[in-house]
Parts: C-alpha cells; structure tokens; sequence
C-alpha cells in the first residue's frame, strides 16, 4: 500500500468574478522514501492541491480522497488533521521568512513545535533536540545559534532551520514547496543536496512542488506535470525528459535555454497564455495552444491514458509517439493530418 | 576595436552609506555595493552579468543609466563621461527594461500614455502622430494595437513585459539595460519574451546589458558574460568560453550548482557544494572577495587582491580575478572543512 493515495481530488473557490476550478481531478499515489515532483506554471493548481491535503485551504470546496496510512485526510476533523501535520505529515515552504515567527528565537519556535505534539517532553530535552537538529542541517555553533532570532540568520540559514523544524517530529511524508525557489543558486545547491541526504537517512517521502525542471531533474523519482488544475502527464523522471508525450511537456522543455531547445537553437516557446479556470476552454484544457490540436481535441477530454508502463498521459495523440525525435514528431504529424477537418483553426 | 566600444565603465565604485542618529545622522558603515568595476560593452553585442543576490550586479546597471551617481570611478558611452545627473541626449540612448512587470508599470494609467511618455518627456511627437508611434511600438513588440487604451491589470505578467520593451524602444536608444527582464515570468512565458529580445535585436541593431541570475539564459543571451562577486567582476569571458572552460573556482562552483533540465547530465555533474552564504557587503573580507568559500584559497588571497587580467593559456579578453585559476578538468569538490565553519556568519539584512 502506498503511504498516501489521492483520489480524484478536486478544489474550486467562490470568488466573486465566478467559481475558480482551481484542481479539477488529480489522482496520484507516493510511496515511503519516495521522492514525487509536482511540476507546473504559477495558476496549475500544484500549491493549492497539497495545501487541501493539509487542511490548509479554508473556505474550498473540495471533493475526492486521500488515503494516508489508510485514514481519508479530507473527512477528518480540524483536531484529527493536527495531530497529522507535524509529526506525520509536515511542509517547507516557500519564503523562509515569513513562515518563520520574527519575535520568536528560532529555538523557542522548534521546542514550541516539539512540545505541542510530544506534550511529556521537558523543555529542556526539547531544546536539546533543537540544537541537535540545527546541527544536522548544517546551522554552526547550533548550541549559540538556537538562541537567534529568524532576522539574524540568512535566507538559506532560515530555510535549514525550517527543515530543522519539518523534521522535527520525524513525519513520514514532507511537502517542500518551491523550497529553493527564494534562494540563490549556489545556496539552493545546498539545500537540495541537504534534504536528499535527510531523505535518504530517514527514509521520508518527500513531495516536491517546483516550476523548475531542472530541480526535478536533480533529485524526483516520479513526476506529474500539471497543467489548467489537471496532471496532464505523470511518469519517471527519466521518461519526462528523453520520452515525454504530452505537448504540454514537451513546450515545456523546448522553451527553457538548458533545455532539449536551448544550445544555440532557437527557443521554442509555447504560444500563448494559460487559460481561466474560472471557465476553463472545451475538451483538452491546453488545446488553445497546442500546436498538434486536432477536432477531437475541443470537443472531448483525454483522458489520463497509460501510453507506456507506468507513464500515462492525458492527449488523445498516438500512444507510441514519444520523445521529440524526428519519428514521434511524424507519427504525431501523421495522426494531426487525420484527425484536423478545419484548415488553420 | 576601441571604436566599437559603446560603454567603458572605468574604475567604478557604489557605496552606500548607513546613517544613525536621530537629528545629527553620522554615518556608521558602508555598504560596498560596487566596489571597482572595469568594464567595456561594444556596440550591437549582449553583455550578461550573472552573480548571486546582493552582489551588485543591479546597482552597476543603474549607475551605468544614470540612475546612482558613482561614489568613485567613471563611466563613458560613446567615448564621453556620463555626469552625475546626464542630460536628455545621454537618456534618449541608453533605457532600461525592469524586472517586475507589475510593479514597474503605474496600474492607473493607461497603456498607450505608459508607452508615449517618453514622446512627451522628449518632446517628439504629440496627438494623432504620438498615437500613431505608440501603436507602431506596441506592434513590434506584439502586443495588440487595438489594447491602446487597456490598463495594465487587464494583462497578462508576459504582456506586461511587453508593454515595459514597448516603452524603453520609444525613443530608439542605443543601450538598454535589462535588470533580469524573464525572472518573474512563467518558462513558457519566458521563452516568448527572450525570443522577442532577441529579434529587436537583430532588427534594431541595439546593445543589451542582461542580468539574471539564471545562468542559461545569460548563456543564451550572451556574447560575453561578466561574473559578480561581492561588487567585483571576478571573470569576464566570451559566453562560449566561460561556460567550456571557467577559471574561477566561483565560476565553477555557480556553473555547478545551476540545474540543468536534463537527468543524464544532473547525474555526471559534480556539484560543488560551496559552504556558507555571501558575506555581507559592509565589511566585506579583505583582498579576493572570494577567499573565505574558495576551495583553493591560500595565505595569499587574504593579503593580496588578485587583478583582472587575462590567465596563462587563456584568450586576450578571458579576464580571471584569480590567484590559482582553475585548470580544465582539475576537481573542486573538496570544500575545506575548516575555513567553511567560520565564514557562516549571518549576513545583515542588506545581503538578501
């Protein structure tokens, strides 16, 4: 059994412009010490999605299920969820800032966490296993540097510190979201290669929200692409980028420079803006700007489609047109000619 | 070739001063922002400065447009000294493109008045005329000219990108300055807005400087790149050159640190992990900049500045700040355990 399994999990808002479909049906599964890259653009859906898993987004309407160890988080009660959320399941977020308490030392913060969950702890061992923890994310001097408040610590210090603090309780499944987007290249090479050795020695699962492929390349064993509040593709890491179908995907790696476009071609960027979820378009959400749109495309919605063991892809394309090799680019070409009526629509 | 340079910025200094004091402010420290920069941008190529934050690489491109008087130093365009306060000729030329295309546009006014200003400012054209040009502009950059008269909010991050080119392209200057013009905008929105750089380049024949702190879009951009470090160039090189063969162990350490979307290649790689964080501007440490991270650092690094110049076997314009160069395929995975312990103090909020 996987540690967590989402079923047709779906989140819409009322806002006053309308009703945002902001997840319109994802399902997907991790298991333990299993690393899940969630890619997509700003408005896909990719935040909000776990942030409902947590509990995090009052006011949604949200149907579907997520087993965790068996327990559906959606039907369970604001006290059951926090009895969840920090020693079971707990999240890094993005802007280290402001998720850390700026009148708070950040030791007092981590004991606080300790002993809401582990009420027989004394503060003082509390603390100890704070300074322990500082260390082990590479905070020196953790015995000084406990005693610090969040302004006298760097971004990249803060961000360990919150790490510190997701593993505080020892969860089984940490949700990192953008957790290196704020920070500068050299520090994010850090924290990457801290939370895959944290991984790696706890044996967490880990869900790892970026728009970056290339942190995805770095350290994801299975990703989902989500596109409009929908996973359009869900693979491994390896088939994503040398043998991904869906067009989506595929813009997506022709439109960054170190990318399969980049080295000196032309960048090929994928036309267009995403659409509104308020009303999002007919059929195939990303059919608007795809460039194999074929009649079926805006009429019917794919759906999520096994094209290969284990990568499943929601296009109505050939299932064996995979890659962006001459070959697949004909076999889609082929399948366009047929299934397109109107001329240039 | 001296002809061609369309920028010089000799000798350049940028600090900042920290006042205290409630009626009579003294000022307590400095903040190095630029702290002696040599540079040269030659006519109709793309200059990409890369560097992490708070190393300066903004406060140079401001100084350059005129925005900062220099503390120290100074700076030509087209072999004459740009003033502390420039005058219209020189601001016709040189425009600048900004990062927030949300922040930097005013949310109240109209599109084609945000586009025609510089018409008005400069005194070009007015009415129909003005109308006409603005339209024309926002043509080119591909944007609707029918959305003349939208407001901001009624387009997309993208779009608003477009619309800040459409303005620094009003006056047809020679320079523009783009302050990382892709980092707030979505990849496939990214690539749009690059393609887009790049064609009014070919097309209007005109000078980028580009930062950005994603190093393959500087490499894609670039004709050459210049390397911040702590408000130093520490290598400047053609993009091909210093992205094949870097010599700064800085270079190295950020090159191997930048992901790459590729997972073949993320698996070869050898990350440097460099220890600590950027040590803040006020006091930054003595000598190379670097000295307190670099895996190769010696005695001499701390005493002596190493100058900016070009290294044994490199090309005459490869310039390397550097002591110890790096040599190709030499191993710098090994940090010192020793040195990195100590340079993590925190950066004061200046850094970030």
């Amino acid at each position: 059994m996987s540690l967590l399994e989402v079923t047709d999990l779906k989140v819409s808002f009322n806002t006053s412009d309308g009703v945002v479909q902001a997840v319109r049906g994802m399902t997907f599964s991790i298991d333990r010490g299993k690393t899940l890259g969630i890619v997509g653009e700003s408005g896909s859906g990719k935040s909000v999605s776990t942030q409902t898993l947590m509990g995090l987004t009052p006011g949604a309407k949200v149907s579907g299920q997520a087993l965790f160890e068996g327990q559906d988080l959606l039907s369970m009660t604001p006290d059951q969820l926090r009895r969840i959320r920090g020693p079971q399941i707990s999240m890094i977020f993005q802007d280290p800032l402001s998720s850390l308490h700026p009148l708070y030392k950040v030791g007092w913060q981590i004991v606080e966490m300790i002993r809401a969950h582990e009420p027989n702890v004394s503060k003082a061992d509390a603390r100890k296993r704070a300074v322990e923890l500082l260390g082990m994310v590479g905070i020196p001097q953790p015995d000084r540097r406990v005693d610090d408040y969040p302004h006298q610590f760097s971004g990249g210090m803060r961000q360990r510190a919150m790490i510190a603090m997701a593993l505080a309780l020892n969860p089984k499944l940490i949700i990192a979201d953008e957790p290196t987007t704020a920070l500068d290249a050299t520090v994010q090479a850090q924290i990457l290669d801290l939370m895959l050795r944290l991984q790696r020695e706890f044996d967490t699962a880990l869900i790892m929200i970026t728009h970056d492929l290339g942190v995805i390349a770095d350290l994801a064993d299975d990703v989902l692409v989500m596109y409009a509040g929908k996973p359009v593709e869900q693979t491994d890491r390896r088939s994503l980028y040398y043998r991904s179908h869906h067009p989506y995907s595929a813009g997506l790696l022709r439109s960054i420079p170190s990318g399969a476009g980049g080295r000196g071609g032309r960048l090929i960027p994928i036309p267009g803006q995403p659409p509104s979820l308020i009303s999002p378009p007919s059929g195939c959400s990303f059919h608007p700007r795809c460039p194999y749109v074929m009649d079926t495309c805006r009429v019917d919605e794919p759906p999520l489609r096994e094209v290969a063991a284990g990568h499943g892809s929601a296009c109505w394309l050939p299932k064996d047109a995979l890659g962006l090799g001459p070959e697949a680019e004909q076999l889609r070409e082929s399948a366009v000619a047929e299934g397109r009526t109107e001329v240039g629509a | 070739m001296s002809e061609d340079v369309l920028v010089k910025v000799e000798g350049a200094y940028k600090h900042f001063p920290i006042k205290q004091g409630i009626i009579f402010k003294h000022e307590v420290a400095r903040v190095h922002a630029v702290d002696g920069v040599d540079l040269e941008v030659r006519r109709g190529e793309t200059l990409g400065i890369v560097g992490e934050s708070g190393c300066g690489k903004s406060t140079l491109a401001r100084c350059i447009t005129g925005l900062h008087p220099l503390t120290k130093g100074r700076i030509l365009f087209e072999g004459k000294e740009v003033g502390p306060t420039p005058d219209k000729a020189f601001r016709r030329e040189v425009q600048m493109i900004f990062q927030d295309p949300y922040g930097s546009l005013n949310p109240r006014r109209r599109v084609g008045s945000i586009i025609g200003d510089p018409f008005d400012i400069h005194g070009i054209a007015d009415g129909a005329e003005r109308k006409r040009r603005v339209q024309e502009l926002m043509e080119l950059v591909g944007l609707n000219p029918e959305h003349y008269n939208r407001f901001p909010a009624e387009f997309s991050g993208g779009q608003r990108q477009r619309i800040g080119v459409a303005r620094a392209l009003a006056l047809k200057p020679k320079l523009i300055v783009c302050d990382e013009p892709v980092s707030a905008l979505d990849v496939s929105i990214q690539a749009q807005v690059i393609n887009l750089l790049k064609d009014l380049q070919d097309e209007l024949g005109l000078t980028y400087i580009f930062i950005a702190h994603d190093l393959s879009v500087v490499e894609y951009v670039s004709d050459r790149v210049a390397v911040m470090y702590l408000g130093k160039v520490t290598e400047n090189a053609e993009a091909e050159e210093l992205y094949a063969k870097p010599r700064h162990p800085y270079t190295n350490a950020l090159l191997s640190a930048a992901s790459v979307a590729d997972p073949d290649e993320a698996e070869k790689r050898e990350r440097i992990i460099l220890t600590g964080d950027v040590p803040s501007p006020i006091n930054p440490p003595p000598a190379c900049r670097f000295h307190p991270r670099c895996p190769k650092a010696q005695a001499i690094c701390s005493t002596e500045e190493p100058p900016l110049v070009p290294r044994e076997g490199d090309l005459p314009d490869h310039l390397t700040a550097c002591h110890f160069p790096v040599q190709l395929g030499e191993h710098l995975t090994q940090a010192r355990a020793g040195i990195a312990q100590e340079s993590t103090e925190p950066t004061l909020g200046v850094s970030e």
